[in-house]
């Protein structure tokens, strides 16, 4: 089964005297296809320009495509309107943005704040170390065995002292997409405003936020085929109004005296300094692509390869799959396994060289694999442009590895 | 640069065997050194005397590169004076970084110059390097005993 749309994407095309890439680290970003790389291009050669600030016509079609990528995010994912689109540097950013401005002006001694003990860093950090210093509290939900939340536990850890409830709508680790609705309709009666991290599930299936009416919502461009250095924060308008801005500077003002400043209204009260206006071009661009191929087909493909990839790893000897080991609804295809008796940093070097990516590591959730018991492990993140064949040249790989360090098979 | 040469025989032989890899008795300086892009952990025991490394161990875990290179740096200080053990660290990452390719200095190296090709995966370049950093602690924090 080959893939159509690997054809969209220049660097999975295969090209004589090129070796061919698999590319199987989809979690930590994805390629581009042609129309964002182009789009970002024809932004250079054709209306470069600082937005907002010049009187002359690039500089206001800068201004127009730039507000432009704000108005189809927003459509993307169903918020009432644009001004509640803030474009960030990254999730990372978008994240640290609510505990900055949100936690620091909202959080009193002994509030409570609550996330799974899966949380990438970037949804951790930033919540420890607010914890830290407003004297509150950082709670944790446990998981089982099988990477799902369990609803004793969310039951138990959610108190009228929660102000803050963040989590993963997919876990980076092991693929789980959490039942997020039922966890925001429980931090609403206790109270708490919930912090969604969408870059591991906006990729593969839609954001709806009203629907879900979460409070925030994060992503990052490059995880779903924009390119790097452009990231979204969603917010509920009214809560954004209320927010005291992230970062000060130029753009962000409205009116600056030598002791005292206004600032500007939304969304730009959050956006100091000059945009990224490559980047937001580079987003809208992905979104109509993936509006293109539809979330349906997506889902539909990944579906197939997610339950293929699992059938076959079960077939490597000595590999253990750690989560959900077949293909449910309630997992995307990131997945996570060892080889016994071999460090994945090994097994990765391995498989690249046979021009195999996935990732090795602890997948910047030490806590969790802290949890579960393991230092580190390899994972395979697959997206709509994989295929039947590139799963297969990663099960041969994997069936030489043990061989190669000298254990055996 | 193929892969295999890397994982040579000499390697896998050190990753996968505990010659090495064990406590000592009358330890005068232990060190640990972690490699946090990929969690690999070495802790250094040595018996120093008179400036001499008499003995040398370590325990730890990690990928097989780590692990294995450490087992060679093992090998080769025992018997040497701390001062002799520094140099080799300095050629080794001198080495690694490929600053240094003069065959005859390499050649001090002895079975750790199979680790040369690392120079050309830098994504991996901590792990070899891990145990003798770790080496370089303790030469530093080293009392005079
Ligand atoms: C669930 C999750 N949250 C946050 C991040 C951080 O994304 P970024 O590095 O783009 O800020 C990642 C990326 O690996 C992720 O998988
Ligand atoms: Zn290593």
């Amino acid at each position: 089964m080959s893939n159509r749309y690997k054809e969209d994407f220049p660097i999975l095309r295969q090209e004589p005297g090129r070796k061919p890439l698999i590319y199987l680290d989809n979690a930590a970003t994805t390629q581009k296809p042609e129309t964002v790389i182009r789009a970002m291009e024809d932004y250079y050669r054709e209306y470069n320009a600082n937005p907002y600030r010049g009187l002359y016509e690039i500089s206001v079609k800068a201004t127009d495509r730039y507000e432009e990528a704000r108005s189809v995010t927003a459509g993307f994912i169903n918020a009432k309107e644009p001004a509640e689109i803030i474009f960030t540097r990254n999730t990372t950013e978008s994240l640290n943005l609510i505990a900055y401005s949100y936690g620091r002006s909202g959080l009193e001694e002994g509030d409570e704040i609550l996330i799974p003990i899966s949380e990438h860093h970037s949804n951790l950090l930033p919540w420890q170390q607010l914890a830290r210093e407003k004297k509150a509290v950082l709670k944790y939900i446990y998981l089982d065995e099988k990477g799902s939340l369990r609803e004793e536990e969310l039951e138990e850890k959610i108190t009228n002292k929660t102000r803050i409830v963040a989590l993963a709508y997919v876990s980076n680790v092991l693929g789980t997409i959490y039942p997020v609705k039922n966890i925001i309709d429980k931090a609403h009666s206790a109270g708490a405003v919930v912090v969604l991290d969408c870059a591991q599930s906006i990729p593969h299936f839609p954001l709806d936020v009203q629907e879900l009416d979460t409070d925030f919502a994060v992503f990052s461009g490059h995880k779903m085929l924009g390119p790097m250095g452009i990231g979204v924060l969603y917010g509920k308008k009214e809560l954004l109004l209320r927010m005291p801005p992230f970062l000060t500077g130029g753009e962000m003002i409205d009116y600056v005296a030598e002791q005292e400043a206004t600032f500007a209204p939304l969304p730009q009260k959050f956006e100091a300094g000059t945009p990224n206006v490559e980047g937001a071009v580079g987003l809208l661009e992905a979104i109509n692509y993936i509006r293109q191929v539809g979330y349906a087909q997506i889902g539909a493909v990944e579906d197939a390869l997610t339950a293929y990839a699992l059938d076959r790893l079960k077939q490597v000897p000595y590999l253990t799959v750690y989560g959900e080991d077949s293909r449910t609804k309630n997992r995307c295809g990131v997945i996570s396994f060892n080889l016994e008796g071999v460090h994945p940093h090994d097994t990765a070097s391995l498989l690249d060289a046979d021009g195999i990516c996935i990732r090795a590591g602890h997948h910047c959730a030490q806590p969790l694999m802290k949890y579960l018991g393991l230092a580190a492990t390899c994972r395979v993140s697959l997206y709509f442009y994989n295929t039947k064949e590139d799963i297969d040249a990663l099960i041969a790989s994997l069936m030489k590895v043990r061989r190669w360090l000298g254990l055996g098979n | 640069m193929g892969i295999e040469n890397i994982y040579s025989e000499i390697l896998m032989e050190h990753a996968n065997s505990s010659h090495n890899k064990h406590h000592l008795a009358h330890a005068t300086h232990t060190h640990r050194g972690i490699n946090p892009s990929c969690g690999d952990e070495i802790e250094l025991e040595v018996f120093i005397k008179d400036g001499r490394i008499e003995d040398a161990s370590f325990t730890g875990s990690g990928c097989a590169i780590s692990q294995a290179s450490a087992s060679i740096m093992v090998d080769l200080i025992k018997g040497k004076t701390v001062e002799e053990a520094k140099k080799l660290a300095d050629i080794f990452t001198g080495m690694i970084k490929n600053n240094i390719t003069d065959e005859e200095e390499l050649e001090q190296l002895e079975d750790a110059v199979a680790l040369k090709d690392i120079s050309h995966m830098p994504a991996r370049v901590k792990c070899a390097v891990l145990g003798w950093h770790t080496l370089e602690e303790v030469a530093k924090n080293k009392k005079t005993c």
